[in-house]
């Protein structure tokens, strides 16, 4: 069997590992456009804050291709995908065949039309590259200031390692509140606050709408509230799309990604797709979506490399969550967490627990007596229980007085499915 | 592979378990000085949860699909490919906390070590883990047991 996969990061691994696990024998053909070894993408704020180093930016260890039989072509950009051939061609006009191949590409990041983007100091921040670039900006130019346009996951993770580097930054954001996808406005004023009191500044329900620059080199953005900002780089932060422009031609179908089946199947035959350029179910929408996050993109990858190698497995789709710190304040969010705000379905239930002095704000979502979405700040702890309770669409309705207090636990659940977690199906405890 | 199994209607939430645990996990592996000067800053992986007249202790379940696995970013949790025991590797977790999001049973903890994780390794290098070697009512055992 001969195996190619496209990508190097979490989809790219899940699958490895797993088509390892299963096939000794078949041949494995890695292809990556950037250059570097499997490198954790999250880790790139930590590494412009200087606080990771380049050797711990490496996702799996440096004997990873070696270990798992990988013929790696690392800075191989593909082009172009011909299923009727089952073969792709790379930009460097290299061509490779396949028996199965997987699509794992994952995001790029979105930038909008803004007069004036195309000059020196603007970046985006998604890869090992661009920490590469701004290093290198700030060696070379007074840097001080800093735009972050965007105030979502990457966005605030680009800002507070900018702030680690000693830069005044200003966050841009055009919602009403910092990770508006997933936190609610009590959550991210919480942020704002934890923020400013590091001596960021946070603008809310606005955008950049021009950057203003001389002699190639940016001098600062104009907002759309008429506000103009001083600054010496800008990074444009406001989201990624699945990154699937090579796929024009191919025939493979693609919406908002890459349209996979239960099995991690494309349209085409012997091609599969996981990770962020896929959309495949949300199960909390009971649709098809993009959820670009880690243990997706690996879980994905990994369904897909079993049915590669042959095995049969159905992902049985996914939900957002996401865990995220910033200036010391832990956070995660799980699920659905603003649906029944303002809302006035019966079925919806919304439970708060407030500690100001502790700096504690969690919420649980409930409809019908089932959680579909938490909010913790502060005390984040046995957060994954929930995850577990929202994904299996249990009913909470008994544990409603003790969701949100410190003391909850895997105790507090029904014994049945304590033991069933605990031990798994049909053992005795 | 062998994992720990706790019997809730043995365990009288004595919590010698978290001490052996920590014990174990101690520098010194000497009760009184891990106790006494070590003792904030390494966590019990095992913790006895206690409600009312129930407590049983809870550590790692050491999943065949380890959730905390898929979402650790850095590569940190990784499986010994020979034992199957869920690592963690302390330096190379900078603390983002997937892990915690993940795991269902809720065994992962924010470590007193740091800003790291902190997740039961099965007392590598015993036959027998702390916890279930020293816990005085037989309500830890160590077995195989077929899923
Ligand atoms: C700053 C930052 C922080 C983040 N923090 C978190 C977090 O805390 N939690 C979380 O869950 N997620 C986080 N994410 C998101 C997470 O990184 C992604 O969900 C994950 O990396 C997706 O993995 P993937 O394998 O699908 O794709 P990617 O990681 O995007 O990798 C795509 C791979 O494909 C390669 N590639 C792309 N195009 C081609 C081509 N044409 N030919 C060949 N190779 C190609 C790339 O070189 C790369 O190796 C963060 C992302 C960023 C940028």
């Amino acid at each position: 069997m001969n195996y190619l996969i496209v990508g190097n990061s979490a989809a790219a691994v899940g699958a490895i590992e797993a088509i390892r696990a299963a096939d000794h024998d078949g041949r494995i053909t890695l292809l990556a456009a950037e250059p570097d070894h499997t490198y954790s993408r999250p880790l790139i704020s930590y590494l412009l804050a200087g606080k990771v180093a380049g050797e711990r930016m490496s996702y799996r260890p440096a004997d990873f291709y070696e270990a798992h039989g990988v013929e790696a072509h690392l800075g191989e950009e593909v082009a172009r995908v011909d299923p009727a051939a089952r073969a792709v061609t790379t930009a460097a006009g290299h061509r490779f065949e396949y028996d199965r191949l997987l699509l794992a590409t994952g995001g790029k990041p979105f930038v909008p039309p803004i007069a004036g983007l195309d000059t020196g100091g603007v970046f985006t921040f998604t890869q090992w590259d661009d920490v590469r670039r701004i290093e290198s900006h700030l060696a070379e130019h007074a840097v001080r200031d800093a735009v972050v346009l965007g105030g979502g996951m990457i966005g605030l993770k680009a800002a507070e390692a900018l702030m680690a580097r000693g830069l005044k930054v200003t966050i841009v954001e055009l919602a009403d509140r910092l990770l508006s996808t997933t936190l609610d406005a009590e959550a991210g004023a919480i942020l704002v606050e934890a923020l400013r009191c590091r001596d960021a500044a946070v603008c809310l329900q606005t955008t950049v709408d021009r950057v203003l620059s001389r002699g190639g080199m940016i001098q600062g953005v104009h907002l759309t509230n008429d506000f103009e900002i001083y600054c010496q780089m800008l990074v444009v932060a406001i989201g990624v799309v699945p990154n699937v422009a090579f796929l024009a031609g191919s025939g493979i179908a693609t919406r908002r990604g890459i349209v996979v089946d239960e099995r991690m199947r494309t349209s085409a035959e012997d091609v599969y797709a996981a990770g962020d350029v896929v959309e495949a179910d949300d199960v909390l929408l009971g649709e098809k979506r993009p959820i670009p996050i880690l243990p997706l993109a690996y879980r994905q990858g990994f369904v897909a490399g079993r049915n590669m190698a042959g095995l049969d497995e159905c992902y049985h789709g996914g939900m957002a969550m996401n865990s995220i710190e910033i200036c010391d304040v832990p956070t995660i969010s799980i699920g659905r967490t603003t649906v029944c705000d303002n809302c006035s379905d019966e079925g919806c239930e919304v439970l708060v627990r407030r500690d100001a002095k502790q700096g504690i704000y969690k919420k649980v979502v409930l409809r019908e007596g089932r959680m579909v979405g938490v909010i913790l700040v502060g005390e984040i702890d046995n957060a994954g229980i929930f995850a577990g309770l929202i994904e299996r669409q249990l009913n909470v309705e008994a544990l409603k007085p003790l969701l949100l207090s410190s003391e909850f636990g895997l105790l507090s659940l029904d014994s049945e499915y304590r033991k069933h977690m605990v031990s798994g199906p049909g053992i005795e405890v | 592979m062998k994992r720990i199994f706790a019997k809730e209607h043995l365990c009288i939430g004595c919590r010698l378990c978290e001490v052996h645990c920590l014990v174990q996990h101690s520098k010194s592996k000497r009760i009184i000085t891990a106790m006494t000067r070590e003792k904030s800053h390494i966590t019990p992986r095992v913790r006895v949860q206690e409600s009312g007249q129930v407590t049983f202790a809870l550590q790692c379940r050491h999943c065949e699909r380890p959730r905390c696995l898929e979402a650790c970013m850095t590569g940190a949790i990784t499986r010994d490919p020979k034992t199957g025991i869920i690592l963690h590797d302390a330096d190379k977790c900078v603390g983002c906390w997937m892990c915690l999001m993940s795991c269902p049973v809720g065994a992962i903890q924010r470590g007193r070590e740091g800003h790291v994780a902190s997740k039961c390794d099965l007392c590598q290098g015993l036959d027998v883990p702390a916890c279930v070697e020293n816990c005085p009512n037989e309500a830890l055992v160590f077995e195989e047991r077929s899923r």
